[in-house]
């Protein structure tokens, strides 16, 4: 680590720059170094399961075992339902990532686009909404919910999605680098109205940023136990977080890491699908810098 | 300026207030009434003893003279600054290494999108199955040992990862830099993506080295997104929690030198204590914000 | 929907009323305000007015009845639920078959639907959930009251000594019925008042297994009698640690190991007057294992690490672990070739304690409205003998019952795992011993955390006093109703 950025700072030093070759050479280096870093993971992942329960015992080894198919199949023909899992978990990462992202850029774009007189107290305000820890508020949200009567449902896990100040926060700065209000003015000029205008022109222009913020709360609400734990209780909402520590509170008879590793592997794998899908709107972003125009 | 076109700026102006309305409502009902009452207890003296609840009982700023008559809290303020920093300087300089070379058009990288796409892979992974991993890889037993010990020769006996304070620490900081290096570099690639591409263009006419439209172009361009980067670094680092909780059992043993703000929050949390955990999740409160507002317009203010 | 919504926005107004209005009195909230019998310091206790210590009481009132046409049972994981579904004579399912309104897994009982409630232990969810709706049991519209819940030894006192739970005597279970549980089953949900609030199929009593060819090579056989004999007090059991140590064995995998056992036998309680107190023998139990990790006996590792485990394989060169059936047959690998137990290479013996470890207990909640519904199934799954039996035979488990496992005992019955001897009577022998009248609330965490705080003083990191004064600080950190008093 510490000699990947070492290397990358020289790099960086154009004096030294022996050609283009020399640097694109380093270049290379460095990120295969890091994608094996980032990838080794999980392939550890992978190896660990395709061992049995007891196998594990033993410590790692690099190898992979033969018990890969016997482990999914335990997940996936348990007393759990999985099935049921991998759709709730699906809902409510989707609508929190459709609806933070929706809403934060609208409100993003509130504060960028007008002027009105508590336009920097709000602003202000978003910002310190930020530092407030999720843990400070969770147990004080659990009896909101309950007293709402929401418990069992994915509103309380979904809806709160809308008021997301850090997604907010950057869709705020990543409107400061590239939303010239100009184009919202010759918008007006032409006649749209404000929420059309917000819909078929500033939105697509966000895009790069929304698939980024997309992603991050994909990722983080299909990872979270905390609340939902706290908020589903019964089987038909249950998650895949909650599945797999139900799975890990097992009795000794069934207590098996071989398929708490596959079950691992198993909800990882939607989310590098979702990753992989919106990711190409961030890899292949630089054509969509044109309709800047 | 004319009157008229005054008036309009006023009428379209009303939109602001419809625009924040959902984020303003949604916020009221799920987050500010939890706050509320969080701020409300750290004036009481009430947690839960088994099944019932002693209190509340009001005592006035008492859990705060407990929050601050005792040293530990800046002991853990220290631990969480310092291995956020651990974690956040090499996190942004490999992020800002990684997104100038994606972003470079002369090295014309080729996989770029392949590396674009690795990167952010390791997040995607639950902190809880990622700390189970490290357990696995740096045992006493582990793969990292054998090679320390029975490959490289360098140590005679096993070395305990988890029984060394700066172990533990340098590995709460490498998990969260692996963690989130690859959200820093998307974020700033986004940003460069959104800076318009004829001003590389124009600046490799004008023969610019790649440092030059580093410095010049490039960073300038991008304060916006690194002042969020910077900010919500800052305020992830404070709030640290998940990575050392399970790495260290929730414990940030050895002697509590990897214990975070959050997670002795979280202690008070899991005993239920809301008038203590009240008044610590204030004073967090405070600590985060006075250092965003400090960073923020230390940022801004140069221009 | 919106009306409720309307109530949260005006409890906002109130709560923000409150806050304002909070001058210098107390003001009247809703809720557990305190009586005499809690816990409390009024005025915010400077040393000087500490409150005399009250321990706590409850005052135990039953509501049952019997028109409930739903049982409900809460638990963390579907241990119980197969046990009922394979063992309960009259209780018919459904594969795969779930509730309605809620997709949980349903049953039927002589004809009433039985709805399992399952919630990870994982964080506190389990008993969050739990205590979330029992204290909403009064109010439960009548198919969603608890009838059944499940509680493991470490908290089972948290509901046992609270109006949670119901009596067993007010279900009709009388003490003749429970006559041949184990002693120490029966101890761990006996409350304050001396009531048997719960009742557990599962006899979880530990022995000391250990590894035949260890004990061959360093105490000459590996027989029951010399293996007991050169363990049979702490001081021997130290002793032979040293021999073991020259043939470069660990004596146990890490001091952990003998935790549990130590801690069986205390003969005082945690928490005396308020004040946390450490008793004799978990001081013996911090004193021999500083000595086993300086003299390279035993290791600070944390149970159920790669590195503890590593004994269960020839390799990993440990003499000796303590733990009840399910771990020797379930958890240390018995399955896996090369390792210690599925070569039969293990043994049993009663070591220096009894002790037990683990365990799950049905509980009967208040409130109840299926009260002779779970008398029968607590009945017939803790107590019957045929039941009992059969989930011995089916399940490999350890039954609650002395007559059954001394049926067992006696029989030709030979373990695999111990080499072909016959464990059951060593399990029984040892575990009649343990006296569990010292048991409180304060134990969970006051037994966690002194294990936890003492690793750095093992390691070297800290003195005792360091030790010490952390753990004190922790368990107050956990329980702040101890604060005034330490």
């Amino acid at each position: 680590m510490a000699n990947n950025s070492s290397m990358a700072l020289q790099v960086e030093d154009p004096k030294n720059a022996g050609g283009i070759k020399a640097r694109r050479f380093v270049a290379y280096v460095v990120l295969i170094l890091i994608s094996i870093l980032c990838l080794f993971w999980f392939y550890v992942l992978f190896v660990n399961s395709t061992r049995s329960n007891s196998d594990l015992t033993t410590g790692f080894r690099p190898i992979p075992s033969t018990q890969l198919f016997v482990n999914i199949k335990n997940v996936l023909t348990g007393t759990q339902p999985v099935g049921r899992g991998l759709i709730n978990s699906l809902i409510i990462a989707s609508f929190t990532a459709l609806l933070s992202t929706y809403f934060s850029t609208m409100t993003a774009y509130a504060i960028h686009c007008y002027e009105f007189k508590l336009k920097k107290f709000i602003f202000t305000f978003i910002l310190l909404i930020m530092t407030i820890p999720t843990q400070v508020t969770a147990l004080g949200f659990i009896d909101l919910v309950d007293n709402m009567g929401l418990m069992d449902t994915f509103i309380p896990l979904i809806v709160p999605a809308i008021a997301a100040p850090a997604v907010f926060f950057y869709m705020k700065q990543y409107m400061d680098s590239t939303l010239p209000l100009a184009i919202v003015e010759a918008a007006r000029i032409d006649g749209s109205g404000e929420f059309r205008t917000f819909n078929t022109i500033v939105l697509p222009m966000m895009k790069p940023a929304i698939a980024v913020q997309a992603i991050f709360s994909f990722v983080t609400s299909w990872n979270n136990y905390f609340t939902p734990a706290l908020v589903l209780t019964i089987n038909k909402v249950k998650t895949l977080p909650i599945l797999l520590a139900e799975m890990r509170s097992a009795d000794f008879l069934k207590f098996d890491m071989g398929k708490v590793y596959a079950m691992i592997l198993f909800s990882i794998f939607p989310v590098i699908v979702v990753y992989l899908c919106l990711s190409k709107f961030i890899v292949q972003g630089i054509a969509l810098g044109s309709v800047k125009g | 300026m004319s009157k008229t076109r005054k008036g309009k700026v006023v009428s379209y102006n009303k939109w602001g207030y419809i625009f924040l309305m959902p984020f303003i409502i949604v916020f009221i009902i799920f987050q500010l009434i939890p706050l509320v009452n969080t701020i409300r207890y750290s004036f009481y003296q009430y947690f839960r003893a088994g099944l019932d609840w002693i209190g509340p009982n009001w005592v006035g700023f008492e859990n705060y003279a407990k929050v601050f008559g005792n040293a530990d809290i800046w002991t853990y303020a220290w631990n969480t600054i310092l291995m956020w920093i651990m974690g956040f300087v090499p996190q942004i300089i490999v992020s800002l290494v990684l997104g100038s070379w994606f972003s470079d058009q002369r090295l014309r990288l080729k996989f770029s999108g392949f590396f674009k796409t690795v990167i952010y892979l390791p997040n995607l992974i639950m902190a809880s199955a990622f700390a189970m991993l490290f357990f696995t890889l740096f045992s006493a037993k582990g793969p990292i040992n054998s090679i320390l010990v029975d490959g490289l020769g360098i140590l005679k006996e096993p070395f305990i990862f988890f029984d060394s304070m700066w172990a533990t620490r340098i590995l709460v900081a490498f998990m969260n830099f692996l963690m989130w290096f690859g959200n820093t570099t998307i974020l700033l690639m986004a940003g460069i993506m959104g800076i318009d591409g004829s001003l590389f263009e124009a600046a490799e006419v004008d023969g610019a080295t790649p440092t030059q439209v580093f410095f010049r172009i490039t960073l300038p361009l991008l304060r916006p997104i690194l002042v969020y980067v910077m900010i919500t670094s800052l305020i992830g680092g404070l709030q640290m929690f998940d990575v050392p909780q399970i790495l260290t059992n929730g414990d940030g043993t050895p002697y509590r030198s990897s214990m975070t703000m959050i997670m002795y929050l979280n202690k008070h949390l899991f005993s239920r204590n809301y008038g203590l955990a009240g008044a610590l999740s204030v004073f967090l409160f405070i600590i985060t914000g006075a250092l965003s507002v400090v960073v923020y317009k230390f940022n801004t203010s140069e221009d | 929907m919106k009306k409720k919504l309307l109530s949260v926005l005006l409890s906002t107004a109130m709560v923000a009323a409150l806050l304002v209005g909070c001058g210098e009195d107390a003001p009247a909230t809703d809720g557990g305000t305190t009586d005499g019998g809690d816990v409390t310091s009024e005025d915010g206790g400077a040393a000087a007015d500490v409150p005399e210590w009250v321990e706590p009481t409850y005052e135990y009132s039953a509501t049952t009845s019997d028109d409930g046409t739903v049982l409900n049972i809460y638990c963390w994981n579907d241990e119980f639920q197969r046990r009922v579904q394979d063992h309960l004579p009259g209780y018919t399912y459904t594969e795969g078959a779930t509730d309605e309104a809620t997709g949980n897994p349903v049953g039927d009982y002589n004809g009433t639907k039985v709805v399992w409630w399952i919630t990870p232990n994982e964080g506190t969810a389990y008993q969050d959930n739990l205590d979330s709706n029992l204290a909403k049991q009064a109010d439960a519209d009548a198919d969603s009251k608890i009838d059944i819940f499940l509680v493991e030894a470490d908290y089972a006192l948290k509901y046992v000594d609270s109006n949670a739970s119901l009596a067993l005597e007010d279900l009709g279970i009388t003490d003749a019925d429970l006559a041949n549980q184990y002693q120490y089953t029966k101890d761990v949900v006996t409350d304050m008042n001396g009531k048997i609030k719960g009742s557990s199929w599962q006899g979880c009593p530990g022995v000391l297994i250990y590894n035949r060819a260890a004990a061959t090579e360093v105490l000459g056989a590996d027989d029951y009698d010399t293996v007991q004999a050169a363990v049979k007090d702490w001081d021997t059991f130290n002793a032979t640690a040293a021999k073991m140590k020259e043939a470069g064995y660990l004596m146990t995998s890490t001091v952990y190991d003998t935790y549990r056992v130590y801690s069986n036998n205390v003969t005082s309680k945690w928490v005396q007057n308020g004040v946390i107190t450490v008793d004799a023998n978990i001081a013996k139990w911090c004193e021999d294992a500083k000595a086993m990790v300086d003299n390279g006996y035993s290791t600070t590792f944390d149970l159920w690490s790669e590195e503890w485990s590593a004994g269960f394989y020839p390799a990993g060169k440990v003499f000796c672990y303590f733990g009840p059936a399910w771990l020797v047959n379930f958890s240390m690998a018995a399955d896996k070739e090369g390792s210690i137990g599925y070569e039969g290479g293990w043994g049993a013996c009663e070591g220096p304690q009894g002790f037990y470890w683990g365990g799950t207990w049905a509980c009967a909640a208040n409130g109840t409205d299926n009260a002779t519904l779970v008398k029968e199934i607590i009945l017939t799954m803790t107590t019957d003998e045929a039941v009992l039996k059969e989930i011995v035979m089916d399940d490999d488990d350890f039954a609650n019952n002395t007559v059954v496992m001394d049926e067992i005992a006696n029989s030709d019955y030979a373990s695999a795992v111990f080499g072909g001897q016959n464990p059951i009577g060593v399990y029984a022998g040892g575990v009649s011993k343990v006296d569990l009248s010292n048991i409180s609330k304060w134990d969970q965490g006051c037994n966690e955390i002194f294990q936890a705080t003492m690793k750095d003083y093992f390691t070297g990191a800290k003195t005792y006093d360091e030790a010490y004064a952390e753990f004190i600080k922790q368990v107050i950190e956990k329980y702040p109703e101890l604060e005034a008093y330490n």
